[in-house]
């Protein structure tokens, strides 16, 4: 049972909702308490929902919850505006997902647990 | 006080399958799929996509469209036959994604394909009365036809979203006139814990779909004192790309006045999703100011929702701000083997996991 | 603080080990190192596993393998830090012996991936759960996203990837404990299934049961027990971001680069002071990093470094002489200190076939996740 755990990060997932350091200017998500530069001066940021791709691979053994979507490819992306995320790289064929890549992010299931459990949904991207 | 769409936004997957593989598969003859029905290829959604990530995401435009702040919007109410749970609303996962949340009315709604509609009757309603200024109807569906039978060559994936208001400058395309007809006919259904619908055959035409289509368009022309020629464009409830077609003819209306929402032949039946579909695809392509437009719902069991629409200059604005749908069904596409769609549908018998 | 020596090491066979559980592995590794030692009575013992929760259900572990020891009532730790448990393991005994707290500790280090428990979900919790995990990402996964940034990034190829998996095979196949013992030509690696692209099967190390254990004591007792005085004389560890997309330069292992600096300051020695090292090698990407961020060779030049048989047996600096996590296995908890019972063979004279001539000093590199904790001990014989 992983509601609770995914409840508390549904902010995060559904909305990007992370925030930025004051000092220093990183963005985070999740949002942090301490940034790594020492500061507790941190404000509220939701992250852009447009990017491109730092780096990705293509998983081809997955773990057993994501067993009947491979292959998929999971990307690390810049996000316009500052912070970095990694999520799959959806509805693009796998060859087309490079690095360099403008990206949109989507709202997607991510996994559904088990048969009788709930969906998870959350960020995606896709090449725009 | 007029009351009117101020936003709206369509969505359909990328993925597709063609008529000819599903013929191919059930030893079906494809060209009298296409001939007969009018159905060429149909939606399939990802399968990280299902009624609410397609209700997210024309939620996500019609708000693009609409430039208001989420948190004003009253009501969501979000029609479908797929709603991913059984139990448990799609609706409050849309709004929390969105950021509507907590001071929002939600329902989830079902009735066959017809809950879309009725949605936007309701959210019309809402803010007629004054009670909300602002309310989300979404049409989305990601329905199912089992295998073998006719209607897996239409079942698709896709909806549409309208945000309802009146405030004069934003409403986009302003409410007329709306009507509904409704009687008990079990053309089509499908019973807890069924997997797929069961149909009446040739049931599903004249007592079910043409008697309400029908009914539903002639009383809201007459309501309103228009004919066919009156109005510039008519959607029609598409489970198949033949019956609107015919149902407009029935109403005195020419096929060039249908065409601009037909999208059934190349999107198939989203369900839920098909008239509002019919409707965003005919704001996003043939509407200009001072158009009306006629939309006739048909959810089996039965019933009708009609609306007639007066598009305002506020469409030329509003067209380009998001994806517009045909582009959606005309633009980039993965066609899906029938081993593949039937793994994206969840129709192959897996091994539960220990 | 007082200067620590290695004076037992024991090991089991690593691999598909089906009749053995995590105990009695333990305890095999064990009992071999207490009787290399030719010590009476252990003061305490630390116990490195990653996940034995999710492997077997089983935690409370020290407890458990003191008693399985014949040990019962000695204070006993259990130490995790993902991949790098064994090398944490093995600091945190050597601060206890140093510190003057205990003069002779057990650290041991095991993993039992064997259960039929998912590994690739359990291994996955070495990432950020919520973050990395949660979107499907594996370990192999992260990896390849470092590999596919170092390509991108200093034209790292594939075939300098393979030259790492090739050479640690030569090397595992003069080892009788590791899992797969055979040679591979580069074609093998290059032609694999992939697993997460670019890497393949033969980047990556295979799931392994397994054991490994030390003994420590002060360098001033040590006398009484050995002749050949194997003393510690650089330990550092630290700790990076475990999200590998908040990292700063994803084709960088900082906190290997961190605790190997500090693992040198100590020393006072240069990576050119290095006879020969154990790094972790969990995918032939990583190797190739880790060197890189030793100071072995200059930053994004690993691959060709490795490509030109600079870390062979009989290379400038030889690496993971065992056979490195990759030919000899990697049971996970087991892994760190399995690195140090290679360094105690090399430094004694005793690693038969693969023996380094001249091995005066050696390192030992553990590695916890993709990167975000790091542990490195130099080894010196007296
Ligand atoms: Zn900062």
């Amino acid at each position: 049972m992983i509601v609770p755990r995914h409840y508390k990060e549904m902010p995060q997932r559904y909305k990007l909702q992370g925030n930025r350091c004051k000092a220093c200017g990183k963005v985070f998500l999740p949002p942090r308490l301490v940034c790594p530069c020492g500061s507790q001066d941190l404000e509220d940021y939701n992250l852009s929902w447009r990017g491109k791709i730092l780096t990705f691979t293509i998983i081809r053994t997955p773990p057993v919850q994501f067993k009947y979507q491979k292959p998929y490819a999971v990307a690390v992306v810049e996000l316009d505006g500052g912070g970095t995320i990694q999520c799959q790289v959806t509805d693009t064929p796998l060859e087309e997902v490079e690095i360099g890549k403008e990206v949109e992010i989507v709202f997607r299931k991510i996994f559904s647990e088990g048969e009788a459990g709930i969906h998870c949904y959350g960020y995606k991207c896709r090449v725009v | 006080m007029a009351v009117g769409i101020i936003g709206y936004g369509a969505y359909v997957p990328r993925y597709r399958i063609k008529a000819e593989e599903i013929a191919a598969q059930w030893g079906d003859d494809p060209e009298v799929i296409k001939r007969g029905l009018l159905l060429y290829e149909k939606t399939v959604p990802n399968q990280d996509e299902d009624t609410v990530t397609i209700a997210y995401q024309a939620a996500k435009y019609a708000l693009v469209r609409a430039g208001i702040d989420p948190k004003e919007i009253g009501a969501i109410y979000i029609g479908s036959e797929s709603h991913p749970y059984a139990v448990k609303p799609s609706g409050t996962i849309v709004a929390e994604a969105l950021g509507m949340t907590p001071e929002i009315h939600i329902a989830d709604y079902e009735f066959a394909c017809k809950a879309g509609a009725e949605a936007m009757f309701v959210c019309y309603s809402h803010v007629k009365s004054g009670n909300m200024k602002y309310a989300m109807a979404i049409g989305a569906d990601t329905s199912q036809g089992a295998p073998a039978d006719a209607l897996e060559y239409s079942a698709a994936a896709g909806g549409s979203a309208f945000i309802f208001g009146s405030d004069e400058e934003k409403i986009i395309a302003e409410v007329l006139y709306t009507y509904s007809f409704t009687t008990d006919t079990p053309d089509f259904w499908r019973r807890e814990h069924q997997m797929y619908p069961q149909h009446g055959g040739r049931f599903t035409g004249e007592p079910a779909y043409f008697k309400h289509v029908v009914s539903a368009g002639r009383n809201i022309m007459e309501m309103a004192g228009l004919t066919a020629k009156d109005i510039q464009w008519a959607v029609f409830h598409m489970p198949n790309g033949k019956f609107p077609l015919r149902a407009g003819q029935k109403l005195g209306f020419k096929k060039e006045q249908i065409e601009p929402g037909w999208v059934v032949p190349w999107q198939g039946n989203t369900y839920s999703g098909a008239s509002p579909n019919g409707l965003t695809a005919t704001l996003d392509s043939a509407a200009k100011p001072g158009d009306l437009i006629l939309m006739v719902s048909f959810g089996s069991g039965a019933g009708s929702d009609s609306f007639i629409f007066r598009v305002t200059e506020r469409i030329n604005e509003v067209r380009d701000m998001v994806p517009k749908l045909w582009d959606l069904i005309h633009g980039r596409k993965f066609y899906l083997t029938y081993g593949q769609y039937a793994k994206f549908r969840g129709k192959i018998h897996l091994n539960p996991d220990v | 603080m007082r200067d620590v020596a290695v004076i037992g090491i024991g090991i089991t066979k690593f691999g598909e080990l089906w009749w053995q559980n995590l105990r009695e592995l333990y305890v095999e590794a064990a009992l071999k190192a207490i009787k290399d030692a030719g010590v009476d009575h252990l003061d305490s013992m630390y116990v490195g596993c990653m996940t034995s929760g999710l492997f077997c259900a089983q935690e409370h572990l020290a407890s458990l393998m003191a008693d399985y020891l014949g040990q019962r009532h000695i204070p006993a730790y259990r130490i995790e830090s993902a991949c790098a448990s064994g090398g944490l393991a093995f600091r945190l005994g050597y601060i206890e012996v140093a510190s003057g707290m205990s003069d002779i500790v057990l650290v041991g280090g095991v993993e039992k991936m064997l259960t039929g428990a998912d590994a690739t979900f359990a291994l996955a919790s070495a990432a950020d759960q919520e973050y990395e995990a949660f979107h499907g990402n594996t370990f192999p996964g992260l990896y390849a996203m470092i590999a596919r940034a170092h390509m991108a990034k200093y034209g790292t190829t594939r075939e300098q990837m393979a030259a790492v998996a090739v050479k640690n095979h030569d090397n595992g196949s003069k080892n009788p404990n590791a899992q797969f013992p055979m040679k591979i030509s580069k074609e093998t690696v290059l032609n694999a299934t992939p697993v997460a692209d670019p890497l393949g099967l033969f980047d990556c190390s295979p799931v392994s049961d397994g054991a490994a254990a030390v003994i420590l004591c002060p360098v001033d007792m040590a006398k009484k027990y050995t002749d050949t005085i194997i003393k510690v004389i650089g330990s550092g560890a630290a700790t990076s971001t475990i999200a590998l997309h908040q990292r700063d330069d994803i084709t960088f292992l900082d906190a290997v680069h961190a605790a190997g600096k500090k693992a040198y300051e100590m020393a006072g020695l240069k990576p050119e002071d290095i006879d020969f090292a154990e790094v972790h090698d969990c995918f032939t990407i990583a190797e190739i990093c880790c060197i890189e961020a030793l100071g072995f060779c200059e930053v994004g030049q690993g691959g060709p470094f490795s490509e030109a048989g600079n870390t062979a047996l009989d290379g400038k600096i030889p690496i993971n002489t065992s056979g490195g996590l990759k030919s000899k296995g990697h049971p996970v908890g087991a892994t760190g200190v399995a690195q140090i019972v290679e360094l105690v063979e090399q430094l004694r004279g005793t690693a038969g076939e693969r023996q380094v001539k001249n091995a005066k000093r050696g390192l030992a590199q553990n590695m916890g996740g993709s990167g975000g904790s790091s542990v490195v001990h130099i080894l010196e014989v007296q």
